[in-house]
């Protein structure tokens, strides 16, 4: 058994600590770090209650050690909220009711996530895809797939805000 | 410290490598000790059921430039550390070889493809794995690198008769998977039947072809996945089409050579005589496809 010491960014602040080889990123994060946000469901790499961001790729952090993140920078739903106001994905959760038990919702808003930040206006198949790595047992899906087409408006509205300004696009 | 129904894994020495000749002669240090942890999708749950327990982990991830989708002098040369999604992602891979577009698309999901990597999906000899019997149609070539150097193996020579189980030495690296680029009147194309995302299949089929300037076949593909052992390979199946057209009453006879080449058990995914059905169809189905896409038809 072989022991490391790690420097990790989490949602902007930094984490070291030494870990064993064989903690997995998931454990550190939650039971180290006491960010307790993720989720841990089937331990089996299957449900993606533990998704959480690593360079910006949804990653199941039940299914990598910890020592694999070292250097690296990782988002957790912890991140989503901003100086006390949530996240458009929060909000629409809110919103459309897309949780019942909300055992699965952290990994959902951080699929939810990652696929807006790569295709900001996704059709219902395109969200659908986006999430087939996370389970969950409560929904049927129809009002997650509705939080995060209501995310999507958002963040477009947002985004279209400094353009009319006269700001420019790209 | 952690809840006692979480599933640990049993304790190893972590080494990361930063090179190949770093891995190789980490590799070459502990031979049958050493596990090389590559994407870590079917390793890490594998060590959780303690169903593997290697003294040393041999991470490769952070060697750089092993990860490389390049397309030259008629073939494609895939770095073994590219993951999944990058072929998701490729439009060589989209364009150019719509079989792997095909493979990558249903190799577990999303999430799991972000790390999941080409080199690890061959090399962990999974008979269920989506990348073996895709090779296998498309007669690839497997570069290994060992303390002596490289060399090249034919796909066909890589997979033995036994699950999990390669022709690699216990000090080689898988670096490279070599795909022949398409040639004119060639298509290919990989069909699986799954529960539901993120499941093993319960039958795959992956066919290439290629037609000559006359309309006859002059190689045909066939590969299986999870209906045996190990990645199956439906030799009689692929001497059947060649040297003819490929009309439906070849395909069908091909189809019936490929079932009879699976050697599928009865588990949860279905009894052993509804996968060797399955098979069937799926080949019907691949071969269509194949064809389509060998005459510009999709």
């Amino acid at each position: 058994m072989s022991t490391h010491h790690i420097s990790v960014t989490i949602n902007g602040t930094s984490y070291e600590g030494d870990v064993d080889s064989r903690t997995l990123l998931v454990h550190w994060i939650r039971d180290t770090l006491r960010l307790t946000g993720t989720h841990i469901g089937c331990d089996t790499t299957s449900c993606g209650a533990c998704t959480i961001l690593v360079d910006g790729k949804t990653t199941k952090s039940c299914t990598m050690f910890a020592v694999q993140a070292d250097g690296r920078q990782l988002m957790t739903v912890e991140g989503l909220e901003q100086n006390g106001k949530l996240h458009p994905l929060q909000e629409g959760f809110h919103e459309e009711h897309a949780l019942q038990c909300g055992y699965c919702t952290p990994g959902m808003m951080m699929s939810g996530l990652a696929l807006l930040q790569h295709n900001p206006s996704p059709t219902e198949h395109e969200i659908r895809v986006g999430i087939s790595g996370n389970l969950c047992r409560c929904t049927g899906y129809v009002n997650i797939v509705k939080a995060i087409q209501y995310a999507a408006e958002k963040m477009q509205a947002a985004e279209e805000v400094p353009v009319s300004a006269g700001q420019g696009g790209e | 410290m952690y809840g006692g129904d979480t599933l640990i894994p049993g304790s190893f020495d972590y080494l990361a490598a930063h090179s190949i000749n770093e891995a190789v002669a980490l590799l070459d240090q502990h031979g049958e000790d050493a596990k090389v942890l590559a994407g870590g999708q079917s390793l890490i749950p594998l060590l959780r059921f303690r169903l593997a327990s290697p003294a040393i982990l041999i991470d490769i991830n952070r060697i750089d430039g092993l990860d490389y989708l390049r397309e030259m002098n008629g073939t494609l040369h895939i770095g073994a550390l590219t993951r999944e999604s990058e072929l998701d992602n490729s439009s060589l891979i989209r364009e150019r070889y719509p079989i792997l577009f095909d493979t990558s698309a249903v190799v577990a999901d999303p999430v799991v493809r972000n790390w999941a990597t080409v080199g690890g999906n061959i090399a962990h000899a999974d008979p269920a794995n989506d990348h073996p019997a895709t090779m296998l149609a498309l007669g690839a070539r497997i570069v290994a690198v060992g303390p002596a150097g490289e060399r090249v193996i034919p796909i066909e020579e890589f997979f033995t008769d036994l699950p999990f189980e390669t022709t690699l030495h216990p000090n080689e690296l898988l670096t490279e998977i070599r795909v022949p680029a398409p040639v004119q009147g060639s298509g290919g194309a990989y069909v699986k039947l799954e529960r539901k995302v993120g499941d093993y299949a319960i039958a795959g089929v992956a066919a290439y072809i290629t037609l000559d300037t006359n309309g006859n076949v002059s190689y045909a593909g066939i590969g299986l996945t999870n209906v045996g052992q190990a990645p199956i390979k439906a030799r009689n199946a692929e001497q059947a089409l060649l040297g003819k057209p490929l009309n439906d009453a070849g395909i069908h006879q091909a189809a019936d050579l490929a079932a009879a080449a699976s050697q599928p058990i009865s588990d949860t995914r279905g009894p052993a005589e509804y996968k060797r059905d399955m098979v069937r169809t799926l080949t019907v189905r691949a071969l269509r496809k194949a064809l389509a896409r060998a005459t510009g038809g999709e």
